[in-house]
């Protein structure tokens, strides 16, 4: 197997060469085409496009009789396209919904090329088996001119996505606006379909039909985790599946029958895996780690609030575990936990069995209490803030309330109801008696 | 030839002549026959299907006409597309599109781009502009599934400015919008008048209509009356409008639900 390892990393063999070329380039296209495409929700039809292009292929071969790639590419392309056109028709003239009219498409195309196939393997001369490498992919058949034809339509399709880019985004983001602006949303589009068309026909003789699909959907997909952009994403997504295409390729050079095609599906997988894991925002670790930090905060926010409030009502600032809890409704227990917590954060510290507020807890517990004040007094009288500041779930606000936002409360609170905005949390004298009560 | 550029009111802005739009030959507008003058802040309103939005888009040519044709400043649409800005319904899009609120601004440009050239750095000068309009400058490089909904009207509203038209179409820019929002959006709908353009909103709050237009189209499947807002917005004609039964208070009751699903 090292072997094998060095003599691939040598590239020293001009097999080795084509083939690495060729698949680095299918995962480059695929993955740049594949941005456009899951974001224009044409995933499903690159896929029922790969399947119909198989009655293409076999096609071409009865008709000319020859197995060059660019004489089969072009059955396969005239082939996705009646079957893309197909599933148009159905679509619009009868109530069949698209993502039946792409079933029923996919399927009867790839089972008339599975006839076709067996037919040809059946009936023909010598030379006739190559041809069932369309079916899964044969990355090792590809051969100079192959790879000419390959680094040709590569290059069409990268140079097209250049140039229409801006097109394409506006496009996907919003038809009716890019029609309205004088393009042509329709050429748009057709030029878009166009390319992911010539992208599936790139990867067919090295991925085949069933499969070519995922290097268009899964590094785009995996892509979408780490770019708020479309530049971004589209960028990311060609690195992905290139790499996947390079990696898929060296993997399977390890041992013997180890097909190309299938492994480059699954280290893009890989990279999707790991993307919708650890991708930072987007990512299930960081939506399970923000998760966790507003529910902390929260439980804090309520421990330093009652806290505050207890205080204002009793008038000093040491607390037992029992008169927290009587007061938040909580089992004791459950206050005794939070305030070891706290006291390792720094938040509270032990005074003979009961809890006090440090300079810090106290200074958070006041902000809070004063949001929930001010918050109170602003849903009392229903005054006019911006919107995008208070449309949140009602029970979460005064965990989110920010100084800037308090300060615009206080504002309007000083101007519609004559409230010193210091009273607010004053109201009782709280703050003054705590200071005396609690710190000496 | 001169006279369509002539700013002063001689030609109207937007000519529609015997315009009727059918699905699968099913007509939902009929006959639509008006001039809209130059200058005025236009409200359209009539109930759910009437073919409010119908309208706005087959004047763009968004949807085939059955029938009829529009003229812009006395020429044919395809020759005046620039001329005419478009705010689409908020919920039209995917908002979770990767793009950030400049970006969104900048397609404004991209008819004054044209086909495969970039936008310039005037052009992005100009978004940016537009965007602090709509007071969402801070905003600029948020992605536009972290704004408030509002928010999004804004900056739908700052891409509708960037195009720099003369004629406005806008589908329900207050639908779903705090009254901050609403309030900053009406504030530049004055200003664009006061320029000399003409705008025309879609609109479902029937209490607002007296104070923000001054020209109004009752719609219901045709044209039931349209003229400024104080000879056209009468009760009898809010009766033809939204149903014979239906008292103004039960009509804005109903416009309100209508406006919550968001129609």
């Amino acid at each position: 197997m090292l072997d094998n390892a060095l003599r691939f990393l040598s590239l020293a063999d001009a097999n080795v060469r084509f083939v690495l070329l060729g698949s680095l380039l299918i995962g480059a296209t695929g993955g740049m085409l594949g941005s456009f495409a899951v974001l224009r929700r044409r995933s499903l039809l690159g896929d029922a496009l790969a399947h119909a292009a198989l009655p293409g292929v076999a096609l071409a071969y009865l008709a000319t009789g020859s197995k060059a790639l660019p004489v089969l590419l072009v059955g396969a392309t005239l082939a996705g396209i009646v079957g893309v056109l197909a599933i148009q028709f159905i679509t619009q003239f009868t109530r069949i919904k698209a993502d039946s009219a792409i079933g029923i498409v996919l399927s009867v195309f790839f089972g008339i090329g599975i006839v076709l196939l067996t037919h040809i393997q059946r009936s023909g001369g010598g030379n006739q088996s190559g041809l069932d490498k369309f079916l899964f992919g044969q990355a090792a058949s590809m051969v100079g001119d192959d790879l000419v034809v390959m680094t040709s339509l590569t290059a069409i399709i990268m140079l097209a996505v250049l140039a229409f880019y801006k097109e394409f985004k506006a496009l996907i983001f919003d038809p009716g606006f890019l029609s309205a602006l004088g393009f042509s949303a329709r050429r748009v589009d057709a030029l878009l379909m166009g390319l992911i068309v010539l992208t599936v026909m790139v990867g067919l003789q090295a991925v085949g039909v069933v499969l070519i699909a995922a290097m268009l959907i899964t590094p785009a997909v995996a892509a979408r985790f780490w770019s708020e952009r479309l530049g971004t994403m589209v960028v990311v997504s060609t690195v992905f599946g290139g790499v996947a295409g390079a990696v898929g390729t060296f993997i399977s050079s390890l041992a013997p029958r180890i097909p190309t095609g299938p492994v480059m599906v699954l280290v893009a997988t890989f990279f999707f895996v790991v993307s919708a894991i650890c991708a930072p925002r987007r990512g299930a670790l960081a939506r399970w780690r923000r998760h966790r930090q507003n529910a902390a905060r929260e439980q804090r926010h309520h421990f330093l609030r009652a806290h505050v409030e207890l205080s204002d009502k009793e008038r000093r600032g040491i607390f037992a575990s029992s008169s927290l809890a009587a007061e938040l409704g909580w089992k004791a227990s459950r206050v005794e936990r939070l305030g070891r917590k706290l006291a390792r954060q720094g938040y509270v510290r032990r005074s003979g069995g009961r809890w006090e507020l440090t300079e810090k807890g106290f200074e958070e517990g006041v902000f809070i209490v004063k949001s929930h004040r001010l918050w109170e007094h602003y849903l009392y009288h229903r005054s006019i803030l911006d919107a995008d500041h208070v449309d949140r779930p009602a029970d979460e606000v005064e965990h989110l309330l920010t100084p800037e936002i308090i300060a615009h409360l206080e504002q309007i609170v000083a101007e519609e109801r004559g409230i010193n905005p210091d009273q607010v949390v004053n109201i009782h004298g709280t703050l003054s008696h705590y200071r005396k009560g609690g710190r000496e | 030839m001169s006279d369509s550029v002539r700013p002063q009111g001689e030609v109207a802005p937007i000519q529609i002549h015997d315009m009727t739009i059918a699905y699968h030959k099913k007509p939902v507008l009929w006959d639509v026959d008006l001039d809209v003058p130059e200058g005025v802040l236009v409200g359209i309103i009539g109930p759910n299907g009437a073919g409010k939005s119908t309208m706005i888009k087959a004047v763009m040519d968004l949807i085939p006409k059955a029938s009829g044709w529009v003229k812009i400043y006395d020429r044919p649409y395809d020759q005046m597309r620039s001329a005419i800005g478009y705010v689409p319904q908020r919920e039209s899009v995917d908002w979770d599109f990767p793009v950030n609120a400049l970006d969104v601004v900048l397609m404004g440009r991209y008819g004054h781009v044209g086909w495969v050239r970039r936008p310039s750095g005037e052009d992005r000068r100009l978004a940016a502009e537009a965007l602090d309009k709509v007071g969402m400058s801070e905003y600029a490089h948020r992605q536009i599934s972290q704004l408030s909904g509002g928010q999004q009207q804004r900056v739908f509203l700052a891409r509708a400015l960037a195009q720099d038209a003369r004629i406005y179409m806008m589908d329900e820019p207050f639908a779903g919008v705090d009254a901050a929002t609403e309030r900053a959006i009406i504030d530049i709908l004055i200003e664009l008048r006061s320029q000399g353009k003409t705008i025309l909103v879609v609109h479902h709050d029937l209490q607002t209509v007296t104070e923000y237009f001054d020209w109004v189209i009752m719609l219901n499947m045709r044209v039931v009356a349209a003229g400024p807002t104080r000879e056209v917005f009468t009760d009898e004609n809010l009766q033809k409008t939204y149903g014979g039964r239906l008292t103004v208070l039960s009509q804005a009751a109903q416009a309100m639900a209508d406006h919550r699903r968001g129609n």
